[in-house]
């Protein structure tokens, strides 16, 4: 673990950037046109609203982030660490210890209970486990109530419960522990309106009082009104 | 990597998809207890087969090759080459190191089983087993010389008691035109199951056999030659010729010195065989034919682990979206690839624990049966070194067999984005 990577909850020096790139580019194989990124700034505790039609390279964009996939050029820097010079192991660390994900829908691990799945990342992260306050099982719970889950779904299979439940378990797990940044990828395009202000009113809510950044990945421009930053890709084709 | 969430999220895993994967331990179950099974019982017959006879030194008969005359005297298969005089039997009883010997004679049969015409010599000398002496379930030796003594078997097929009246066959097979029918016998005792042939035969009295066979001398019954009981047993019924001998030594040391001797014989020739020397050496042209059996169930094995294998990796396609959050979450391509190793070694030990359970539920339940039926005594013991070692080998298997499906997800886990709809 380098040391740039630590951030304030143990005392580290803080990071300045959430997210910071330049001259980003991807390409999944050598006969497609690469994607082409502009430049993101976005400083810690903000949050970031990108938009683009299917095909603009939104979800590479978070992979990228996530730090599953490498750059084909340019420079990316979470959290004030540069993502390529880190080995796929450190990356997976580093996504575990510094990140929440949420995706469009099937969001959860469908053998674990409710609850199981908000405390995943804590089980695969110590530094999770130990951000988490008071302990894992209560931060989980506070959060399951906060977002609106009744403690008599928390031990239930999760086939039980219904599209916007499980969207609000998946943003329970993503802010379980206080990662700096929650990347959120199209997750209210499967639910109906009034679901999808009500996730993401408690999403971004949840994120300030624990100053993580949130980027939000949507194709409904009617929802970027609520963020700081806005991003907009176009379609490569 | 994180071992005990690993170790969790398979158990967690398994059991979410216990309905598929029930049906694939099930089938390696039954081929792990097939293997298991046979391993089991090669080694239980093979105790059965050798202790066959037991506390004899040597067999004696015609001259032969040792198998045919083992396989006459012990197992009643075949048939002998040739008789031994009752003179020479009377000369060997004279040799002091001989210490007991029990006489043989074949040659009839009742109902397809073998008659063994013998003397009070063979209950007090004749051992199987660990030197089981055959006893009698019910009534008593013969003392008459027109009593028999009924295997356990043959009293079982044929619904004898003590007291029944029989009649024997002239010669072997099933169906006999010859009948002793001018001379019935009756039963006078039953034995105990033994496992061994003895279960098949029955025993008369060296002079019950020659009374019947009086004006039989030329094979068949000459009328007007045949006599009745009450004439016979005015008889002198010394017979004139045995089969076989059945001989142990004063002093075992002496067997090889009595076997050398025997076998150059002047008075006629004889053979003289070590039982254990050709038990075992029949056991090694039968030892063929069960190792190519258990060759046959190690293919089963491996066929259900690959079916297994097969099975983890159709589930693969469903495990996309679980695999995508874990990986967001910050699994390691490692972790997931441990999944798959776990849960196919938790599957094959839990299929080699059910073997073991039904493996000895049905020795349990079945050894009586067998040895009623069969004869083949089979007892539940603890597994010996081998049979561990085979089914060690089984989650050894199941480990590699799973890393087709582990490799396949490690490396597609590194490949995979964010999402579990795979860009590419």
């Amino acid at each position: 673990m380098t040391s740039m990577t630590d951030s304030s909850a143990d005392g580290s020096p803080l990071a300045r950037k959430t997210l910071e790139t330049g001259n980003l580019t991807f390409h999944w194989d050598k006969q497609q046109a690469p994607l082409a990124y502009p430049d993101i700034d976005l400083p810690v505790g903000e949050h970031l609203f990108l938009q683009g039609p299917s095909g603009s390279g939104k979800s590479t964009l978070m992979s990228l982030i996530g730090g599953l996939i490498l750059p084909s050029a340019g420079t990316l820097r979470v959290l004030d660490a540069d993502l390529s010079t880190l080995s796929g192991g450190q990356r997976d660390r580093f996504r575990a210890e510094h990140m929440g994900v949420i995706f469009q829908q099937f969001n959860l691990v469908p053998y674990l209970n409710p609850l199981d799945n908000v405390l995943l990342p804590c089980r695969l992260s110590p530094k999770r486990r130990s951000r988490a306050q008071p302990s894992p099982e209560e931060q989980a719970k506070s959060l399951l109530n906060a977002l609106g889950i009744a403690d008599e779904h928390w031990r239930r299979p999760v086939t039980r419960l219904s599209v916007g439940q499980q969207q609000r378990v998946a943003a329970a797990r993503a802010l379980i522990g206080t990662p700096e940044l929650i990347l959120a990828d199209e997750p209210t395009s499967a639910l109906d309106t009034d679901n999808r202000d009500r996730f993401i009113e408690l999403l971004l809510q949840l994120a300030a009082k624990q100053q993580s950044s949130v980027v939000f990945v949507s194709h409904d421009q009617s929802l970027a009104g609520r963020f700081d930053h806005r991003i907009a890709l176009e379609a490569t084709r | 990597m994180n071992l005990r969430l690993t170790f969790s999220l398979a158990m967690a895993s398994l059991w979410h998809r216990r309905n598929v994967l029930a049906l694939v331990t099930l089938t390696l179950m039954l081929s792990i207890t097939l293997l298991l099974g046979i391993q089991y019982l090669r080694t239980e017959v093979k105790q059965s087969f050798t202790s066959t006879i037991s506390d004899t030194d040597l067999i004696v008969g015609a001259r032969s090759g040792q198998l045919n005359l083992l396989m006459y005297t012990v197992f009643h298969i075949g048939n002998a080459t040739n008789n031994i005089r009752w003179r020479t039997y009377q000369d060997l009883k004279d040799d002091s190191r001989i210490g007991w010997m029990v006489p043989i004679s074949l040659g009839d049969s009742y109902r397809g089983h073998r008659v063994v015409g013998t003397s009070e010599q063979f209950p007090e000398f004749f051992r199987y087993g660990q030197g089981q002496a055959p006893e009698l379930s019910t009534g008593a030796w013969f003392s008459d010389i027109f009593e028999v003594v009924l295997g356990s078997e043959v009293a079982r097929t044929h619904r004898h008691a003590t007291g029944d009246r029989i009649t024997l066959s002239h010669g072997g097979g099933r169906t006999s035109f010859s009948n002793h029918d001018d001379l019935p016998f009756t039963v006078s005792g039953v034995l105990a199951p033994t496992g061994t042939p003895v279960d098949q035969a029955v025993y008369v009295s060296l002079e019950g056999l020659e009374a019947i066979h009086i004006g039989w001398e030329s094979g068949v019954a000459i009328p007007g030659r045949t006599v009745s009981a009450e004439q016979a047993r005015k008889r002198d019924l010394t017979p004139a010729a045995i089969t076989a001998v059945l001989m142990g030594m004063d002093r075992q040391i002496q067997t090889f010195q009595v076997q050398r001797e025997i076998n150059q014989y002047s008075g006629e020739p004889l053979s003289a065989i070590l039982p254990g020397v050709a038990l075992s050496e029949l056991w090694r042209l039968m030892g063929q034919f069960e190792k190519a059996l258990l060759g046959i169930t190690v293919f089963v094995v491996i066929t259900s682990l690959i079916g297994l294998a097969a099975v983890l990796l159709t589930l693969q396609v469903q495990r996309r979206q679980e695999v995508a959050i874990l990986r967001a979450a910050g699994a390691s391509p490692l972790l997931i690839a441990m999944l798959y190793v776990i849960e196919c070694v938790i599957l094959s030990l839990v299929a080699c624990g059910l073997a073991l359970f039904v493996g000895a539920a049905a020795i349990a339940g079945l050894s009586p049966w067998l040895l009623d039926t069969w004869g083949v005594q089979i007892t539940l013991r603890p597994l010996n070194s081998t049979e561990w070692l085979v089914i060690a080998a089984v989650p050894v298997a199941a480990l590699l067999v799973s890393l087709i499906p582990a490799l396949r997800a490690w490396q597609g886990s590194r490949k995979q984005g964010l999402s579990h709809a795979n860009p590419q």
